[in-house]
């Protein structure tokens, strides 16, 4: 992550809490700590989040992964305020969302942040073109207008000349491609994305990761988005957080949070993938050594996957690491091992890259 | 004396009973099962066995208790109460409801006063618009033309402009009180019941109060009854069709900063349009039903034929009405249900 990065969306202290009275359930679970089960159980209230503090940068992805019912919708739809928040700050470019009335709320929700959806939750009565035109029409654009930028947002999402017809007559993978579009001809810099591609099917969803990467590198716009898969998750995120019963148990940077997870939770979450495909170089060299006559070079981006079969097998093989043709580090085909033993939960949370690897024996 | 006397002895109330009127106690015979046991020449003073000890009722008591009234006095003074704020409500109602009697007036008179000629072409090209049917406006004219040429021509097109003329209204008032049963849970809570008794009471107990209230030469006596009787389904589908909106379309709605107006018109009515649709059919076929009952209390068309039917034991004329109206029922059923599946097709290709 850039340090100079500015902070696009920042979340402080915030709380949700279902029920018929959370104002009064709040210290509870502020102040002594109440569980959600006992929360449920005891008051009948459920708790949807507890004390969410994020930092979301400008023109990155922030990913928010979670197991089913772990408070993600929840959280995505506290920052266009779709839900009241029981306590904290929402806050989008310095300003705060609770201050702002009806009017400013809409303006918010219409020009300066989008929203793609699981089920996709397009207009049936409306064709595709009107449906991409949706934050056009909102605010009242001229119809040329509408249909210029519907046009423009669907051709480049690979929707050439379908315009006329209706959702309904699209397949699923067509269908939220249009949800896209839709988003996307709304002119935001924040675009809102909730288990966006869960409901595809996995080649078509691969698919739609690269053109949002593809649109991303493009538009660099503040994605906010939200999955429950980890391989998704690792793919798009520049900063992920991972909640789990409505509370953040680890955020960072995903290379890290992968080689060191905090929690046993995570270490669940991590145990199942393909941690050479997923690792990068960067993560497990040795930054700024040096070492006469390497074994060869590699790029601080390649996969741990590609410098394996470059090695191919050999276990005593050194690297150099270039960045743009200039050497940051080396990597000792050891480490590059010990990284792909899945790591028991880290007590600390060290900054990227410089805390030491731990093998778990 | 009667039954439950040692009841009021025991309890100590005797001399609260004789507080009632004592002439009238003792006047002539109260109840049937007096009556009878006179006619039978038994002495009421015996004793009555347990089997037919009568239910302690209000009027059985009040034989033993001056001071309970009889239930007659309940119902004369419902009666009462209502005459007595009659002409209230009449100072009320009259004014507001007039457009009513003027619209049936004017309808009846238009219905009457085209040509046949006219009318009937009229009707089809009607047909063709709503359901977009050839075939069913060819239906529609079959029968009609039918129901001239057995002479109910003028009959059905009275009863015709009614349903027109209230099913119109159910419409235009139906539809916003659903959205705004549909906008609010304590409106819908407090709706339903309504909706609920004007749906189970029978018709014929709406005539009652209005009788009171309007002169029977006034249409819009009986156009209230048809209206009373047949918005209930309109409101009861506007409301639910529009409830059933997908959550996740509305909340698309809401993030893309719609307002309520444009959710509203953008997207739950036309959603719940086929809802809104069925719900019209529904108000149709029971206008119709209660336009036939309404007869009684002077709406013209096929009813009137048909209580002269069953007044007169004209049995042909009655039977031939009657057909009359079930053929009146079924071309208003097909041409609503085509229009309804317009609606449905072009949502269901979206769907
Ligand atoms: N409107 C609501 N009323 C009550 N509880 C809710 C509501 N919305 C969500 N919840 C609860 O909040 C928790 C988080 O839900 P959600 O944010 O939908 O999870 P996720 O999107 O991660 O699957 C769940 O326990 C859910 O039952
Ligand atoms: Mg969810």
């Amino acid at each position: 992550m850039s340090d100079t990065a500015e902070t696009k969306i920042a979340l402080r202290g915030l709380y949700k809490i279902f029920g018929a009275h959370p104002e009064e359930v709040l210290p509870l679970v502020r102040d002594e700590g109440m569980g959600k089960a006992d929360l449920l159980e005891k008051h009948g209230h459920v708790l949807g989040l507890r004390d969410i503090n994020i930092e979301m940068q400008a023109g990155k992805i922030t990913v928010i992964m979670g197991l089913s019912g772990s408070g993600k919708s929840t959280l995505i739809r506290h920052l266009n305020r779709l839900f009241e928040p029981t306590a904290g700050e929402i806050l989008v470019d310095g300003e705060d969302v609770m201050k702002y009335g009806e009017q400013d709320l809409r303006r918010l929700r219409r020009e300066r942040m989008s929203m793609v959806f699981q089920k996709f939750a397009l207009m049936p009565h409306r064709t595709v073109l009107e449906n991409a035109g949706l934050a056009q029409s909102v605010r009242g654009a001229e119809r040329k207008t509408l249909e210029a930028e519907a046009t423009r947002w669907l051709d480049r999402v690979g929707l050439e000349g379908v315009g006329h017809q209706y959702p309904a007559q699209l397949s699923g993978g067509m269908q939220q491609r249009v949800g896209l579009a839709r988003a996307l001809a709304a002119n935001s810099d924040i675009m809102l994305m909730d288990e966006a591609f869960s409901a595809l099917d996995p080649l078509i969803r691969t698919d739609m990761q690269t053109l949002l990467l593809d649109l991303q590198a493009e538009l660099s716009k503040t994605v906010v988005f939200i999955t429950h898969d980890l391989d998704e998750a690792l793919r798009l995120a520049d900063h992920l957080v991972i909640l789990k019963d409505g509370a953040i148990v680890q955020q960072g940077e995903p290379q890290h949070i992968l080689l060191h997870p905090n929690d046993p939770y995570i270490v669940d979450f991590v145990s199942d993938i393909n941690r050479a495909r997923v690792l990068r170089v960067r993560s497990v060299m040795k930054k700024g050594a040096e070492r006469e006559n390497p074994t060869g070079v590699v790029d601080a981006e390649d996969t741990l996957e590609s410098v394996i079969a470059r090695s191919e097998g050999d276990t005593d093989a050194v690297y150099r690491v270039e960045r743009d043709g200039k050497p940051v580090g080396v990597l000792e085909m050891r480490d590059l091992v010990r990284a792909l033993v899945p790591m028991r939960p880290a007590e600390d949370t060290g900054e990227a890259g410089t805390a030491p690897l731990r093998a778990a024996m | 004396m009667a039954t439950y006397d040692g009841l009021f002895r025991t309890l100590g109330l005797e001399d609260w009973c004789a507080r009632g009127d004592p002439a009238e106690t003792s006047a002539a015979p109260q109840s049937m099962r007096d009556l009878l046991a006179q006619t039978r020449g038994e002495d009421p003073e015996a004793g009555i066995p347990l089997w037919d000890t009568p239910f302690p009722s209000l009027d059985a008591l009040h034989e033993s208790c001056a001071a309970i009234p009889q239930s007659r006095e309940l119902t004369r003074g419902l009666e009462q109460g209502f005459l007595d704020i009659r002409h209230v409500l009449k100072a009320g109602l009259d004014p507001v409801t007039q457009p009513l009697s003027v619209a049936l007036r004017n309808a009846l008179w238009l219905f009457q006063e085209t040509p046949w000629w006219l009318m009937i072409p009229l009707l089809a090209l009607l047909v063709l618009g709503v359901a977009r049917s050839v075939k069913l406006a060819v239906f529609v004219v079959a029968t009609i033309a039918f129901l001239a040429f057995i002479d109910l021509y003028d009959e059905a097109m009275q009863t015709l402009s009614i349903i027109f003329v209230c099913a119109a209204i159910c419409v235009a008032f139906g539809v916003p009180i659903g959205i705004l049963m549909s906008r609010s849970d304590a409106m819908e809570r407090g709706t339903i019941p309504i909706l609920d008794m004007l749906q189970t009471l029978p018709p014929f107990v709406y005539l009652i109060p209005l009788i009171f209230l309007f002169s029977v030469t006034e249409p819009k006596l009986y156009g209230i009854a048809i209206i009373l009787y047949a918005i209930v389904p309109v409101i009861r589908l506007t409301n639910l069709g529009i409830r059933l909106v997908d959550k996740e379309v509305i909340e698309a709605a809401d993030a893309f900063g719609m307002t309520r107006r444009q959710k509203l018109w953008g997207v739950q009515v036309p959603l719940a349009l086929p809802n809104i649709m069925a719900g019209v059919n529904q108000t149709i076929m029971m206008s119709l039903a209660m336009v036939v009952i309404a007869s009684l209390v002077s709406a013209p068309g096929l009813g009137v034929l048909v209580l002269r039917g069953i007044r007169n034991l004209e049995l042909g004329v009655g039977l031939v009405a009657g057909l009359g109206i079930v053929l009146l029922a079924v071309i208003l059923d097909r041409v609503t249900k085509a229009a309804l599946a317009r609606v449905d097709k072009s949502t269901a290709a979206r769907q």
